[in-house]
């Protein structure tokens, strides 16, 4: 089959590779119609996420038609159409009893190494480094998902890939973050990082209760995208601090979501500290986030971040009182309420995709994404189906780009403050 | 099942003082007597323990153990039980006449508020001196820790999912399929 690699930093090809197979009795294998490319693989894309080997298949938001099943498999069956969660939960231990999916005990065969560097390891993740398991991941023709009774969800007729596909991470994980949140009424919620993630925390946050979103960005078309769904935008170049401050009535924001993790823009100094590797992350959002975050308000944490962090004001966050949430996305938790949502009209989670394109255009798209060039906001790969000749995916290109405009458009000065 | 205690042996297979002890403890969610069940068995021990090859009971509180070592040799010893407590506690040491000298024992808690079983290994041998010494230390791995860690993981996962977490003939892309089923191999 054909599947996207991972080879080092920017590097990524896409290759021909044996098929999957069944290896234990829980598991299935399923025949990958769609699949995205996330903000997470961006991290591995970077080179910041310890342990991958080259050749690793990546990818971890899949979905499509079950092919096979293992011996111990109840609930699916052969021809089933189903989107997987991109944790991997056996449904038997401690913490899949208690709704602590990404937590699962038993699905990492590298738990005692995770262990290590961690105190005690998570569950094992599609495509996402061999501390997490090292499991083969879903940017392929086809992939093997185990534990398949416990994960995947099975999609009623009458949904489209598009409309429930990002039930296996992006949804849930700004769900759930929104979620952590602990919102009332009346209050204010500020999320930095308008990528697909900061995207769907935003219109969660609404769905939740909120008074009003506050969304902080530097991309003018995610800033854009973020105002469709009625937050009010802030510059991540100006002094967000002061701004936030002031669009609170002076009281700071009553929860904080970090959206964008190890990786955030703005700090030459923990660019050149992670370079050198004397830090492993750069947390510049966390450390805005921690010191504009309301008294005893909340921060949330969907951004991925993977060791240690230098210059963290944990002393503003105990003088305030602050509330701590974060992790991996509980996703098996939310896929039964969020299709709903789906199915009711709530929301239709196709108004973050960008781009549709063939797996075979994966290096490009990963390029595309990286640098979000071409107004690029969320990619779409479509495992079975034929790259299109050149100047149809030129013209397919440039249909995407208008209603981004719009907000270039716009003077700097009013789309700081427009609510 | 009565509470037996073997005769101990007049010198214990592992004096102490003498060898290097790993204990490592984790939580299981099933009960003290499926869990007991299991490793009463010892010949299911190489289905959670990875350095094991075999282990055949020769009587009931006999056994042979055989056990991967560097360059796929093989190193052999016997064993007995010298302490038993039904669904609660099973110790077992290499015979007098073994090379290989360890010792080794299993204790199974209820765990507080339901929460299943607390399991408790110890592992205990001698380096011996020589070439042999140095097979038996490689026998635990670099890090010896690490890997009965990892032999206790497995055995959770099988006993309450019925199944060990695997990669192990999974797709990989181009050069690394050499690589690591050398390294699959050991
Ligand atoms: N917790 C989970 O289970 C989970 C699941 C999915 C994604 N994630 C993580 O969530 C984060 C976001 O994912 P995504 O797919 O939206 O990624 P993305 O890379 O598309 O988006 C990140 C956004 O953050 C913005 N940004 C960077 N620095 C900033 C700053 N200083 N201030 C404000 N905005 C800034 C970028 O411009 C970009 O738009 C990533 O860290 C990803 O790994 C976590
Ligand atoms: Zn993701
Ligand atoms: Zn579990």
């Amino acid at each position: 089959m054909r599947a996207v690699c991972w080879y080092g930093t920017k590097d990524v090809r896409v290759e021909n590779v044996p098929d999957p197979k069944i290896l234990n009795p829980g598991d299935a294998i399923i025949k990958i119609t769609s699949t995205a490319i996330c903000g997470s693989d961006l991290h591995l894309y970077d080179g910041v996420i310890p342990s991958m080997k080259e050749g690793d298949i990546l990818g971890h938001e899949f979905m499509g038609e079950v092919m096979e099943v293992g011996s111990a498999v109840k609930k699916l069956q052969v021809g089933d159409r189903v989107v997987v969660p991109f944790c991997i939960s056996c449904g038997q231990c401690y913490y899949c009893n208690h709704q602590l999916w990404s937590l699962c005990d038993n699905t990492n065969p590298n738990a005692a190494i995770n262990a290590k560097l961690n105190g005690f390891s998570g569950a094992g993740l599609f495509g996402y480094s061999h501390l997490y398991g090292g499991y083969a991941g879903g940017q392929a023709e086809y992939a093997r998902v185990p534990f398949a009774d416990v994960g995947p969800i099975k999609i009623p007729e009458g949904l489209t890939d598009e409309q429930v596909l990002f039930l296996s991470d992006i949804f849930p994980t700004g769900y759930m973050a929104a979620e952590n949140c602990n919102i009332q009424p009346g209050q204010i919620v500020a999320i930095w990082g308008c990528g697909p993630v900061g995207q769907f925390a935003i219109r969660s946050a609404y769905l939740l209760g909120a008074e009003k979103v506050i969304a902080i960005d530097n991309v003018l078309e995610r800033m854009a995208m973020a105002q469709q769904g009625g937050a009010a935008v802030v510059s991540s170049d100006e002094d967000v601090h002061e701004i936030l401050k002031e669009m609170t009535g002076g009281r700071g924001p009553d929860a904080c979501i970090d959206a964008v993790g190890m990786e955030a823009h703005g700090s030459t100094y923990d660019v050149v500290k992670q370079v050198v590797k004397l830090e492993t992350d750069r947390p510049y959002v966390l450390r805005q986030a921690m010191r504009i975050c309301r008294k005893g308000g909340t921060l949330s944490i969907p951004g991925v971040y993977a060791g240690f962090l230098d210059k963290i004001p944990l002393g503003a966050a105990f003088a305030k009182g602050l509330t701590f949430k974060m992790g991996q996305t509980h996703v098996h938790r939310y896929l039964e309420p969020l299709l709903r949502l789906v199915q009711d009209g709530k929301i239709d989670p196709t108004f973050v995709i960008t781009h549709r394109v063939a797996l075979d255009e994966a290096a490009d798209a990963y390029e595309i994404f990286a640098k979000k060039t071409e107004n690029c906001i969320k990619v779409v790969l479509k495992p079975h189906e034929q790259p299109p000749p050149a100047l149809e995916r030129r013209a397919r290109e440039l249909e995407s780009l208008p209603s981004e405009e719009i907000a270039m458009e716009l003077p700097r000065s009013k789309r700081l403050h427009e609510k | 099942m009565p509470t037996r205690t073997n005769h101990l042996p007049a010198r214990p297979a592992v004096r102490s003082g003498t060898g290097k002890k790993i204990v490592k403890a984790c939580t299981i969610n099933k009960s003290p007597e499926e869990l007991f069940r299991f490793w009463r068995r010892f010949e299911n021990l190489p289905r959670i323990s990875r350095h094991l090859v075999s282990v055949t009971e020769i009587s009931d509180m006999k056994s042979h153990w055989v056990a991967r070592s560097p360059a796929d040799n093989t190193v052999e010893w016997d064993a007995v039980i010298i302490n038993e407590h039904p669904n609660n506690l099973i110790a077992w040491e290499s015979t007098p006449d073994s090379e290989i000298k360890n010792a080794g024992s299993v204790r199974f808690e209820p765990a507080p508020a339901g929460q299943g079983t607390e399991v408790t290994v110890s592992l205990e041998y001698v380096p011996p001196a020589g070439k042999l010494g140095a097979m038996i230390a490689k026998l635990y791995g670099e890090e010896p820790e690490l890997q009965v860690e990892d032999d206790l993981n497995r055995f959770k996962a099988l006993m309450e999912t019925g199944e060990i977490p695997t990669t192990e003939g999974q797709p990989v892309g181009g050069d690394q399929k050499t690589t690591r089923r050398k390294r699959g191999a050991k």
